[in-house]
């Protein structure tokens, strides 16, 4: 056991790799062993979802095609990752969960539903070193609270009666399903992901161009940004290095 | 009650003194500290510090309000001064703290007084909770700029993935970690140089009440987790869309002298989103810190604006 933000804190037989971030414990589920030496795969839910021990059945046929390691995090407030106290979710927060995972993991290609999407733009464009190909699915919590703020809103404890443990936490479905995501911040990056990642197309959309959030729609007008389906989209990032030397 | 700066050898500042009483609020299972300047039958006004403060640098501003016949009731934003630290941050769970804090208070309406960030957060709460606020007084809380260096786009690049890079990387490193100990000097002169405009003398008197003395030296209280020069979706309209949103009466007071913690805040580019009947003071030859370069003006100017 070591205690080091990002480093392994419990390793048990069941496939859950326990990770410190912060004062946060999270829950990094084991879900495929895959080839060894291939390059690894992380798998970012949606808004209320859980990546395992059983990931969301769509996205089940994609993760099969990969040829490596296969990962589920759980974000904080969500499946068997802690609920921390008097809440305050942030993607940005969230940003840093998938970080924690990557400093336990190394390079993976990340594949993220909804909220986990964004997530995933955000966390290519911060460590384009370490996302080997960020694939932007649909999922719950794709659209956030939209590019500006509405009406004013405090997410009260009267209206989410939260009990302090079970997940998902009730005020991060409903701080998240308000965060805030303008189209240029969300561009920006892309841009860095453009700018400073190995991959020539570091960013790939998997959501058709009708049911796209304006956040989306801007990140796919960016350079080095492509659009494919789920399975295509995995497929293009396990050849990338078909060797698994990252 | 909780001891009162526990371990700390008392600093005198001239007009400064200790809260008449501290309690705790429970914001969802998080501990907020609550100071309390004034009698306590008297009417309550809420004051909310700005980022990288706490309650008892109104230590001198407060009791001038609260002798006026006021009761103060002034708390620390999580993570900050006595209240608890947190797994999380973000502006929407301190808006909820501060609910919290005003549902320990009582029912009614009542006035707000808010610095700089605190100032921001206010605005959201009465926005979002008309029935709640009666009078608005916002000190250098008024962003009206993007504070976005002047740098060519892919310059800006690589500038703003230096900094996601080195928050993630800050992040990496906080389990366990603690803030730099130094002597009750150290501490005030770090601290001086984000207020270079204040006294080494109230610096140090800040020292002894948002430090901690530990075997190795002080520490300040704040969170290890929290860091200046936060980044996300933030955008200084949107608060200007709260302020000219507001219903009730509302005062804005600013400093003159830009500094290192202010927003550079130019009077004519809030003018525009000021609600009708809002007035705006600038308090010259003030920085940042307005209340506390200039505590009896910024009380005169409160008391005559409740009045």
């Amino acid at each position: 056991m070591t205690t080091g933000s990002g480093q392994m804190i419990d390793d048990p037989a069941g496939g859950i790799v326990r990770l410190a971030h912060n004062r946060v414990r999270l829950a990094l589920h084991r879900l495929a062993a895959g080839r060894p030496g291939a390059p690894s795969l992380l798998l970012l839910h949606g808004l209320g979802e859980r990546a395992g021990p059983v990931p969301p059945a769509s996205v089940s046929g994609a993760l099969r095609m990969w040829p490596g390691p296969v990962w589920g995090l759980d974000f904080t407030g969500h499946g068997d990752s802690t609920v921390p106290t008097g809440a305050g979710y942030t993607a940005e927060a969230l940003m840093g969960d998938a970080d924690t995972a990557l400093a336990h993991l190394g390079p993976c290609t990340v594949l993220g539903r909804g909220l986990g999407a964004y997530v995933a733009l955000l966390v290519g464009g911060a460590r384009p070193q370490l996302v080997r190909g960020a694939v932007l699915a649909h999922g719950p919590g794709l659209a956030g609270g939209g590019p500006a703020p509405g009406s004013p809103h405090i997410a009260s404890p009267r209206l989410n009666a939260p009990d302090g443990e079970s997940t998902p936490d009730p005020l991060a479905l409903a701080e998240l399903s308000r965060d805030l995501r303008p189209p240029d911040y969300a561009a920006s990056f892309a841009w860095q992901a453009a700018n400073l990642s190995e991959l020539p197309v570091p960013i790939t959309i998997c959501v058709p161009p009708l049911i796209r959030p304006e956040w989306l729609a801007a990140v796919a007008a960016a350079p080095g940004v492509q659009e494919l389906d789920l399975e295509e989209a995995v497929a293009f990032y396990a050849a990338q290095d078909p060797a698994g030397r990252h | 009650m909780p001891a009162l700066d526990s371990g700390a050898e008392p600093v005198e500042f001239p007009g400064a003194r200790p809260p008449d009483r501290v309690r705790t609020v429970d914001s969802l299972g998080l501990a907020i500290a609550v100071h309390e300047w004034g009698d306590e039958s008297d009417p309550p006004i809420l004051f909310t510090h700005g980022g990288f403060d706490f309650a008892r640098t109104f230590s001198v501003f407060a009791p001038m309000v609260a002798a006026a016949g006021y009761r103060v009731v002034a708390w620390d934003q999580r993570g900050h001064g006595d209240s608890e630290h947190a797994a999380l941050y973000s502006w929407d769970a301190d808006v909820r703290d501060a609910l919290a804090v005003l549902d320990s208070i009582g029912p009614d309406p009542i006035p707000i007084v808010a610095h700089s960030k605190g100032g921001n957060l206010m605005l959201h709460l009465a926005d979002a909770c008309p029935h709640r606020v009666s009078h608005v007084v916002n000190i250098d809380g008024l962003p009206s700029r993007r504070a976005q260096p002047d740098v060519a786009d892919h310059e800006r690049t690589r500038l703003r993935a230096g900094e996601l890079a080195g928050w993630l990387d800050h992040r990496r490193g906080l389990v366990e970690a603690q803030r730099r100990p130094g002597t009750l000097d150290e501490l005030a002169q770090r601290r001086a140089r984000m207020n270079p405009r204040l006294s080494m003398d109230w610096l140090r008197y800040l020292v002894s009440v948002g430090a901690r003395r530990d075997e190795d030296g002080w520490r300040w209280k704040i969170d290890p987790s929290l860091r200046m020069g936060g980044f996300g979706p933030w955008r200084p309209e949107w608060s200007m869309a709260r302020l000219s949103a507001l219903g009730m009466p509302v005062l804005g007071i600013l400093g003159t002298q830009q500094e290192v913690m202010g927003w550079s805040t130019d009077p004519a580019d809030v003018e525009p989103f000021l609600p009708p009947g809002a007035r705006l003071v600038a308090v010259e030859e003030t920085g940042h810190f307005v209340h506390i370069e200039a505590p009896e003006r910024v009380a005169a100017l409160t008391l005559e604006f409740l009045a």
